[in-house]
């Protein structure tokens, strides 16, 4: 039996993944001749790459061995770390920038473990970016930060986990309401959502930035605070449509169920489909985060130095840096993409732990 | 017939008081008269569409009613979501896809009515959840998820589950229509055990043999009318109507 299945499988030649490889890359003319100069071209790339990254730069140093080099200037990442990770905040105060950052990364890191999930951790994100801008603003201390001197990694970060908690809170109710059986609820949740997200995210900043204060005369709105609730609704459009999706795609029966036993609306939604919702759409979500991550130098335009501002504010030192940008656009691009490379790695892994845990 | 309660059983569980319900121009349940007494096992059968699961569906308000009174325990059914909240906590329901909560333990698939909506501290909730996952003899499955028992197992938690709000009446709709026919029998066997520490039930079904051991009256709808309501010697040897027979001799074959 097993002689006869291994007969019927036994591989012909290019059948093997190797072989099936090959064949892909070299298997008629036309392949072999596009291989060839796709080859040529990823050679010619990457020796100049190599030698702009490698042969011809400078390692060790300041501003002035980089000028006698013609590659890249790798001291400038060095000299440069504090500028384009905390931005303009003031130095004498930077410890408040730096305490700041690691909270925000270790509540996230936490947020990625399962058995975390819960109350604490909820609080967690609550409590969080409130100690966060009390220390960053210093109100409690006799030396006050203004919003408008932060800066960097600290601020995207900051920024990035209000708007993403603060969608949640406006987006589980845009959700519900929309899947109301009460007819003018549903509308008028269909016309908030289908709104803001017709509108791109820059325009949404402008409005709330500039349209809003002049429609409200008098009323002092802070740019921060302006940022945010533009951020969050934005965001919270399109988490609606994501979790509308998650509530349907449970059976009927489990909210049936929950009502059978007794449970209210909001018990229901809170113990019984919610939870199911979320893990349902658990890789959206992933998406949401980074999608909303590589959003925030939007921010830039209405005037705040988030950290690809701060970057930028780095490299435009001509006189003392000339020819930096690509080493600080390298550096910044590779910082983005390793956090959101890990956060997409991360969402398959977590599916796959759910489905083998029997949750879903 | 359905408008008195079975001379056995002295107070009234369900009543039923000229019925009526739509879906839009749909006449689902016609002019529905049934008393259930306080203990009394009724089983309730008739071709599909006949609206048997929309009736006990009502019971717990699944379903609302257009026309007509409905009681369960002299507590009438209206749109108040408060007095709904109650009566369910009175009534427990089966359902045919077992409908557990696959993101929670089968413990806690069962504490979730009794501390959320009975308000019962964690530490009772869970005492008498594993009382009556013995009771269904599952106990030892408590730490597991839905998804890792099979359907009988499934269906006995469910039980267990619709159990824990402490239920004076049980409803039952197809529960073992979703089973293999290996697992009909476990579930079968609960139910019994059920009727014999005598629980008000009303079980939607086409078990024939749990009908005639178990019921006390067995009800036959058809398109949305209570046909026939008789005991199940009677019902089964001599039905009195003709769509009866036939419905019978479709079974038999």
């Amino acid at each position: 039996m097993t002689m006869r299945i291994d007969a019927g499988v036994k591989p012909v030649e290019g059948s093997s993944p190797i072989g099936k490889r090959l064949a892909a890359i070299v298997g008629s003319p036309f392949n072999a001749a596009l291989s060839l100069s796709v080859a040529i071209l990823l050679a010619v790339v990457g020796w100049q790459f190599l030698r702009w990254a490698v042969i011809d730069a400078t390692w060790t140093g300041g501003a002035e061995a980089c000028k006698t080099h013609t590659g890249a200037c790798w001291p400038f990442l060095r000299v440069n770390a504090r500028l384009m990770f905390f931005g303009v905040y003031p130095e004498w105060a930077l410890w408040r920038a730096e305490v700041s950052l690691a909270l925000i990364v270790a509540v996230i890191i936490a947020s990625m473990a399962p058995w975390a999930w819960g109350w604490p951790l909820a609080l967690g994100w609550v409590a969080t970016p409130a100690v966060v801008c009390l220390l960053m603003s210093g109100v409690l201390t006799s030396t006050p930060v203004a919003t408008n001197d932060w800066g960097g990694a600290p601020l995207t970060l900051l920024v990035w986990m209000i708007a993403f908690a603060g969608s949640f809170v406006v987006a589980i109710p845009l959700a519900l309401a929309r899947r109301s059986r009460l007819g003018g609820l549903r509308t008028a949740a269909v016309v908030a959502i289908e709104l803001i997200r017709a509108v791109p995210m820059l325009v949404t900043l402008y409005v709330s930035r500039f349209i809003v204060p002049m429609m409200a005369p008098g009323l002092e709105i802070n740019l921060f605070v302006s940022v945010e609730a533009a951020l969050v609704l934005f965001v919270a459009s399109y988490l609606a449509e994501i979790l509308r999706a998650g509530f349907q795609a449970l059976p009927s029966g489990q909210f049936e169920a929950a009502q059978a036993l007794g449970l209210s609306y909001f018990r229901a939604v809170q113990l019984v489909l919610l939870p199911q919702a979320l893990r349902a759409v658990i890789p959206a979500l992933v998406n949401l985060g980074i999608g909303l991550l590589l959003s925030t130098p939007l921010i830039a335009v209405i005037g705040m130095t988030d950290f690809l501002s701060a970057v930028r504010v780095a490299a435009a030192q001509e006189q003392e840096w000339p020819r930096c940008y690509t080493v600080a656009y390298l550096f910044a691009g590779g910082v983005f993409f390793s956090v959101c490379f890990a956060a997409s790695r991360y969402s398959r892994w977590l599916e796959k732990r759910l489905r083998a845990a029997g949750h879903s | 017939m359905g408008h008195t309660i079975h001379p056995s059983y002295q107070r009234p569980a369900v009543e039923f008081v000229g019925v009526h319900k739509w879906y839009g121009g749909f006449h689902v349940l016609k002019d529905i008269h049934l008393h259930v007494g306080a203990g009394e096992r009724v089983v309730v059968c008739g071709p599909s569409g006949s609206g048997k699961s929309t009736l006990i569906r009502c019971v717990n308000r699944l379903e609302e009613h257009q026309r007509g009174v409905l009681r369960v325990h002299g507590v009438e059914l209206t749109s108040s979501p408060v007095q709904n909240g109650r009566v369910r906590q009175d009534v427990g329901m089966v359902f045919q896809q077992f409908n557990l909560f696959p993101h929670l333990t089968v413990l806690q698939n069962c504490t979730l009515a009794p501390i959320w909506a009975r308000k019962l501290p964690r530490g009772e909730a869970e005492a008498q959840a594993l009382a009556l996952l013995e009771k269904v003899r599952i106990a030892d499955q408590a730490h597991k998820y839905p998804g890792e028992l099979s359907g009988g197992q499934q269906q006995r938690v469910a039980i267990a589950r619709a159990l824990g709000t402490n239920p004076k009446v049980m409803l039952f709709d197809e529960p073992t229509s979703a089973l293999d026919p290996e697992m009909v029998k476990e579930v079968l066997d609960t139910m019994t055990a059920l009727a014999a520490d005598g629980m008000t039930m009303i079980v939607v079904t086409h078990e024939m043999g749990f009908a005639r051991r178990v019921a006390d009256r067995v009800v036959f709808m058809d398109c949305g009318e209570i046909v026939e309501v008789d005991a199940p010697d009677a019902f089964f040897t001599a039905p009195r109507h003709e769509r009866a027979r036939q419905f019978l001799g479709q079974l038999l074959h």
